[in-house]
This record gives structure tokens, C-alpha cells and sequence, in this order.
């Protein structure tokens, strides 16, 4: 038995979706016997976790603060080891731009894109270029913030006039956008247990109820989406999704379990879209679904995930 | 945990440790199976999400609806904590008639009479607080499907309800003078052309919710005529009527309507007094009454005696105009703030409201803003406001905002405004930018 502080809540726009894991997170610990100390991790988080004194911190934070490695690097000066990825790794995979570019120097299939500063814009008249970006990677297209979590910020451009409000949209979110050709295809995610023989838990397809894409509403709305092991997949496709998903992990240097979501397109190919160093555990999250149908169950991953807690020093 | 312990604890007096909830997410299958129509049809969205940050200490909140409670004097409070304990002690404990006590139904009355609405205390449902009477109004009438009149924007507040009801919402303009009765007369011809007469007009004439406006009284003449004459049963909702920084008081469509029973009218203390003692009410023809009588027995059998009973004695000692009074003063000064800083601080492309009461601006900006993505922006400046889409069930309203200038002191104010057009400033800088022909 350990006294854990479940790091939950923060200042995120994910803090709701945080609240949510975080509270299915305490009673999972509860029932293997731990002692669970619960932390907003606001701006007395250093004095809290001073005052709670655990020996090990469970992050059930999303998004930026929590997910990108300022939680990670308070922890480590502090020396509360801690669950999921380290500091780099964090920071690494909460940045699409920044895991992108390592995914595709590894030879990690990613869909063609850009990325842009808010100065390109404003200061060296990158909008000039969207026509070339639009030619270069064809309509529809899809616009992300580079580092925000939750499909926050996310939309499909159809219609060439519509790119320029897409990038305003997506700014609201980050300074840095993305933009991506849109990979028409089935959304799939696999969660990734990166011990000593990385392994990988069933894929579970996301199956959005008419629905752009698997989106915020999609994502925390019981009932707008079903989340199951996806049907008529053959055995070769199972095993890539499992090895193109641990070796995104591995290239990122990810810790704990992470989820790597991906597009299945059309033609039988697969996609990296991005690895998420600490997936949601909430009631309609993927993670406790995968944990679900290969029959370990939400508990089981709470404490493989508690085993893996380390420091990066 | 064993037997035993529980033996143990008892014994000791100590509190017993809460049960390990055995449900995991893997078990969320089970209630979502089981979820009403009514439950399901409500939803996570990104805008609600987002709102659970401004909760936090550190933000400077023009989101919230909050009026000021510091003002109320504490003597008061004591003295008349201190009577109910002297002389009504049982009675403020036992539960009271659904349709609430009797003395303070008169008390409301002459309060309603203030504003020139003679009701009979006979007509007086008491409710839990000027929502439940809306509630109770909108379950009243509407079913899944039926069309429903509102304004555009409406009351944040009611969209809830009117989406749990299955309302299907045709919302009205407005302007400066409220709601475009002229649309609102056409609208009701379009939809009675296609079989489907709107069974409900929801409207807040007052110092509207969240638009600030108030219905002029040529309009309010016209609404109430056109009301009688195609038989259009209107839900006035005045919470903020008294809260007026200058002009003249205007009928109340309750009034207007003389006695003819096509207006049900919601009140409530929450502005006038204070929001934590719940005390709302509706006024509405006798048939009208009952039906919202068995809803409120279904919902909570009768609003707080307590609380009820304080009102009446502080109905019964003091003048709450009094109150009224200081409270508005506060809230002129700080709308006055809130203008003065929006005048400086917003870009020239945006537009907002000059309310003459109540507690809300809303400010329209240039339509390639999306003020949820606007949000997430000024939360990182720690500014927060409503998204002006929580004011529409039907998509619109994404490129406004409510913001409230009751809650907050004048300092506060202007600096949350400025943060807030620094970040507009900054949106509107961008889609330069992005669009260097459009400029």
C-alpha cells in the first residue's frame, strides 16, 4: 500500500475531462488497497505535495500544464516519481509539430502537412503561401493547434474560403497550427504499456455517430460515440497498428501508457495522428474500453500504470 | 471492510470511512442503457467544459450572473434570524403548503404592485427560486417537439430546459428596443401557416438576459395586442425589472394583458434581495396554477419555510426598495465602468449593448470570431465571459458574448475588459493577416 497523490483538475481547458479521470483514478486506487490523496494542481500545488508527502504522484491531468511536462519537471525537482512519460517525452508528444517531424524522420507514416507560427502571419505574411498549401496537400483539410489535447481547436476545411477562419479558430487554442491533409478512414487507438517488452492493449476503434470526426462533443457525450474492438480487421493490420503504435512511443521515449491514435484509410494504410503521454480515463475514454475488452479491466491498468511511475533522474 | 469495523466505529463514535465504490468506467454501460430520454438529451460541450476553469479564484469572472450580497446589512440579518428563532421557530422547520405561506403571497402582491402588476395573492405560486418557476412554466407546456418563441439571445439559463423539454426553439431578434415584435409576428404566421402555432413565448422585456435590452412600450402594446389576438400564451420572466439605472419603469406585459390570462408571470427575490434564499415565484390564471402546483409537489413538495419566512419579516420591517436602491446604485457604477472600458479598449468592429439596468453588456464582434475559441485565448489572460453560443439552441450567436458587470468591482472590471480587447485585438490583427485582400 502507497500514499498517492492524484494530480487532477489544474488550470487546463481540459480541466473537467482531468476531474473525471482523476475521480475514477482515487477509487481504483482505493480498491487495491492505497491510499489516494487528491491535488488540484493549481498554483499551491508545490505546497500540497509538500504537505501530502507521497511517495508516488499519479498525474491525471490533460492537456497543456499537466500533459507537457511542467507537471513532470516540478516532480522532479520535488523527486515524487511519478506515472507516465517524463519531461521530454511530454513535451515531445503534447507538440503534433514537434512529434510529427521525429514520427517521419523514423519513417512513421503521418499524413503531409505544414505548420505555422502566429508570426508567420502577423509578421511575415505567410498567407500569401495558404494557396500553395492548398494546392500541395488538395481539400479537405484538417487545422490543429500544435499542442492541445482533447480535438480542442480542431476543424475540416471543405471549402477553399474557409482555411484562413480554420487558423484564426485553431489560434484560439495555441500560437502554433497545424495544417494536414485530411485522412478519410477509420479512427483507431491503441494503448501502448511501455515496460521493460513494450505491448500493446487491443485497438479500439472510435465509431462517431454522424459526426465530422471524433471530436470534443463526440469524445465525453455517452451515446455520440461507440467505442469498440473494431469488426473485419484482418490479423496483419491488428499487428501493424500494434508495432507502428509501440514504435511511436519508442521514438518519443514515452514512459507508463500511452495511446497513440490513428486513421485506418481506405486503401488499407495506416496513419499516425498523435500519441497521448496520458489518456483519458474517463468513463467514455479509450484506454479503460481497450482495458475492458482484453479483459484486465480499468483496475489492472491503474496499477501496471502505478508500477511504471519512475523519475527521469 | 468487515463487519466488525463497522461495530468498532460505532462504539468509538468515530465516522465511518466512506465505501469503496466497487463501479468502474467498464460499468458506465449500465446507467447509460437506463439514462431517460430527458437526461440523455443532455450533453458535454466544449463551451460548459471551459466554464469549469472560471471558477477558479485567480480569473477575473464576467461570466457569472452574481449580484452583490456584501451590501446586505448584517443587522438585519441578525435581527431578523433572531425573531424567526423568537417566535416562529416550528413552523419555519415543518414543511409549508406547496403554493407557499400565505402572508408572504400577499407580501408579493404589493412587491409586484411596485411595478405596476396587480396580481391576487390567490395567483401566487411560490417557488425554490426564479428557475424553478421557469422550469415549472416550460414543463407546464411544452412537449418533445413543440414549437416555442424566445428571444435571440435568450436567458443561457433556460436553454437547458427548454432542450431537456424538447422545445423546438424559433428564436426572435432583437434591438434596442427588445425584441422585434414585427418578427416575432412573423415568425408566429410562418410556423401557424405550417400547422405548428407556437405554444409558448418565452421573453424576459426587462433588461434582458443576456442582451441588456428592454422591450419599448410601443412594443410591449403591440406584443400583448397581437398576444390577444391570435391567442399567444406569453411567459414574462422580470427578475431584474427594479434594477433600473435610469428612464422610467415600464408596464409590465402582466399588466398590459389587464386580466385576460395570456401572460404567466415569473418573478423572483434573487436581484431585489439576495439569490441564496431561493425565493421565486409565478403568477398565472387558476388553470395554469394547478398544473404547475402538481409539478412543483412532484419536484419538491414546498420551497423553503425557512427562507420564505425570512423574506416576509424582512418584507414586513423594512422597505427592500431600500435595498434595491443601494444595490443598483453599485451596479450603475459598475456598468458605467464596463462601457467606459469597452469604449476604450475594444476594436472598432465590435458592437455591445447600452443596458439602462439589469446586469449584463452583450457585445457582438466581427463574425470570423468564434468566442469559444475566443474563451480558451482569454483564459490564459485570465478573463473570463459566457460565449455568446449558450444564448441560442440553434448554433448561432458564436461570434458574441455576455458579460457581466454586477459581480465585479469597477477596478476589476477595466482591467478584465482590457485583458479581454487585448485578446480581440489580437484575433482581429490575425485575420488580417490570414486575409491580406479582405483589408
Amino acid at each position: 500500500m502507497s500514499r498517492v497523490a492524484v494530480l487532477k483538475g489544474g488550470p487546463s481547458l481540459e480541466r473537467e475531462v482531468s476531474l473525471r479521470s482523476g475521480t475514477n483514478v482515487e477509487l481504483a486506487l482505493g480498491r487495491l488497497g492505497h491510499e489516494a490523496i487528491a491535488i488540484d494542481a493549481d498554483q499551491h500545488l508545490v505546497r500540497a505535495l509538500r504537505d501530502a508527502r507521497p511517495e508516488v504522484a499519479f498525474i491525471a491531468l490533460h492537456g497543456r500544464g499537466g500533459e507537457d511536462g511542467t507537471v513532470q519537471e516540478i516532480l522532479e525537482i520535488l523527486k515524487i516519481p511519478y506515472t507516465g512519460s517524463g519531461v521530454l517525452a511530454s513535451e515531445r508528444a503534447m507538440d503534433k509539430v514537434v512529434s510529427k517531424a521525429l514520427f517521419r524522420a523514423a519513417d512513421i507514416p503521418v499524413p503531409h502537412g505544414f505548420a505555422f507560427s502566429k508570426e508567420a502571419f502577423s509578421k511575415m505574411g505567410a498567407a500569401e503561401a495558404l494557396p500553395e498549401i492548398q494546392q500541395s496537400l488538395g481539400l479537405p483539410l484538417v487545422v490543429k493547434p500544435a499542442r492541445q489535447g482533447s480535438a480542442l481547436g480542431i476543424s475540416i476545411v471543405r471549402e477553399p474560403g474557409d482555411l484562413g477562419g480554420a487558423i484564426l479558430n485553431a489560434m484560439g487554442f495555441d500560437d502554433r497550427v497545424l495544417v494536414e491533409r485530411f485522412v478519410p478512414g477509420r479512427e483507431l487507438a491503441v494503448s501502448v504499456v511501455m515496460a521493460k517488452d513494450p505491448w500493446a492493449l487491443p485497438v479500439i476503434e472510435a465509431v462517431t455517430l454522424g459526426r465530422d470526426f471524433y471530436d470534443f462533443e463526440a469524445r465525453y457525450t455517452p451515446g455520440e460515440t461507440e467505442l469498440r474492438p473494431p469488426r473485419d480487421l484482418d490479423e496483419s493490420t491488428v499487428q501493424e497498428a500494434a508495432a507502428v503504435s509501440i514504435a511511436a512511443a519508442t521514438v518519443l521515449q514515452c514512459r507508463g501508457i500511452a495511446r497513440v491514435d490513428l486513421i485506418l484509410d481506405d486503401e488499407g494504410r495506416l496513419w499516425v495522428l498523435e500519441v497521448n503521454t496520458i489518456p483519458g480515463m474517463t468513463d467514455t475514454s479509450l484506454l479503460p474500453k481497450a482495458a475492458e475488452v482484453a479483459g484486465i479491466g480499468f483496475d489492472r491498468v491503474v496499477a501496471d500504470m502505478l508500477d511504471l511511475a519512475a523519475l527521469d533522474t | 471492510m468487515s463487519t466488525s469495523d463497522v461495530t468498532d466505529n460505532t462504539g468509538t463514535g468515530a465516522p465511518l470511512p466512506p465505501q469503496t465504490p466497487l463501479v468502474g468506467p467498464a460499468d458506465a454501460a449500465r446507467y447509460d442503457s437506463r439514462f431517460s430520454a430527458l437526461a440523455s438529451g443532455t450533453t458535454s460541450s466544449v463551451m460548459r467544459d471551459l466554464m469549469a476553469i472560471t471558477e477558479k479564484a485567480d480569473i477575473i469572472s464576467l461570466a457569472g450572473g452574481l449580484p452583490d450580497t456584501d451590501t446586505f446589512p448584517r443587522e438585519i440579518f441578525d435581527e431578523i434570524s433572531a425573531e424567526i428563532g423568537t417566535d416562529f421557530l416550528a413552523s419555519s422547520l415543518q414543511y409549508g403548503p406547496t403554493d407557499g405561506m400565505g402572508d408572504l403571497r400577499e407580501q408579493i402582491v404589493a412587491v409586484m404592485a411596485d411595478e405596476g402588476a396587480r396580481a391576487r395573492p390567490d395567483d401566487v405560486l411560490i417557488t425554490t427560486g426564479g428557475q424553478q418557476a421557469i422550469d415549472l412554466s416550460f414543463r407546464t407546456f411544452i412537449d418533445r417537439g413543440d414549437p416555442v418563441l424566445a428571444e435571440g439571445p435568450t436567458y443561457p439559463g433556460a436553454a437547458p430546459c427548454l432542450t431537456a423539454y424538447g422545445a423546438d426553439v424559433t428564436h426572435i431578434p432583437m434591438d434596442d428596443d427588445g425584441m422585434r415584435e414585427d418578427l416575432l409576428e412573423e415568425a408566429y404566421r410562418r410556423l401557424a401557416a405550417e400547422g405548428r402555432p407556437p405554444k409558448i413565448l418565452y421573453t424576459i422585456p426587462n433588461f434582458q438576459n443576456p442582451a441588456g435590452v428592454t422591450m419599448s412600450l410601443e412594443r410591449r402594446e403591440r406584443l400583448v395586442e397581437f398576444a390577444h389576438s391570435v391567442g399567444l400564451l406569453i411567459i414574462e420572466d422580470n427578475p431584474y425589472g427594479q434594477i433600473r439605472f435610469e428612464g422610467d419603469p415600464l408596464p409590465t406585459l402582466y399588466e398590459l394583458d389587464d386580466g385576460a390570462g395570456w401572460v404567466v408571470y415569473l418573478g423572483t427575490f434573487s436581484k431585489i434581495l439576495a439569490p441564496g434564499i431561493r425565493v421565486g415565484w409565478a403568477v398565472a390564471p387558476p388553470a395554469v396554477l394547478r398544473k404547475m402546483n402538481l409539478g412543483k409537489q412532484a419536484a419538491d413538495l414546498c420551497s423553503s419555510t425557512l427562507t420564505q419566512r425570512f423574506v416576509a419579516e424582512y418584507l414586513k420591517r423594512y422597505d427592500y426598495r431600500e435595498h434595491v436602491a443601494r444595490v443598483t446604485d453599485i451596479y450603475r457604477c459598475r456598468r458605467d465602468a464596463m462601457l467606459e472600458a469597452l469604449e476604450a479598449r475594444f476594436p472598432a468592429e465590435a458592437t455591445w449593448t447600452h443596458p439602462r439596468g439589469g446586469l449584463f453588456v452583450w457585445a457582438t464582434l466581427p463574425d470570423y470570431i468564434d468566442t469559444t475559441a475566443l474563451q480558451a485565448k482569454a483564459l490564459e489572460r485570465q478573463v473570463a465571459f459566457v460565449p455568446g453560443e449558450g444564448a441560442f439552441l440553434d448554433g448561432r450567436g458564436k461570434n458574441s458574448m455576455r458579460l457581466n458587470f454586477s459581480g465585479v468591482p469597477e477596478a476589476m472590471i477595466t482591467e478584465g475588459i482590457g485583458r479581454l480587447g487585448d485578446v480581440i485585438n489580437d484575433f482581429v490583427t490575425l485575420h488580417q493577416a490570414l486575409n491580406p485582400g479582405a483589408r
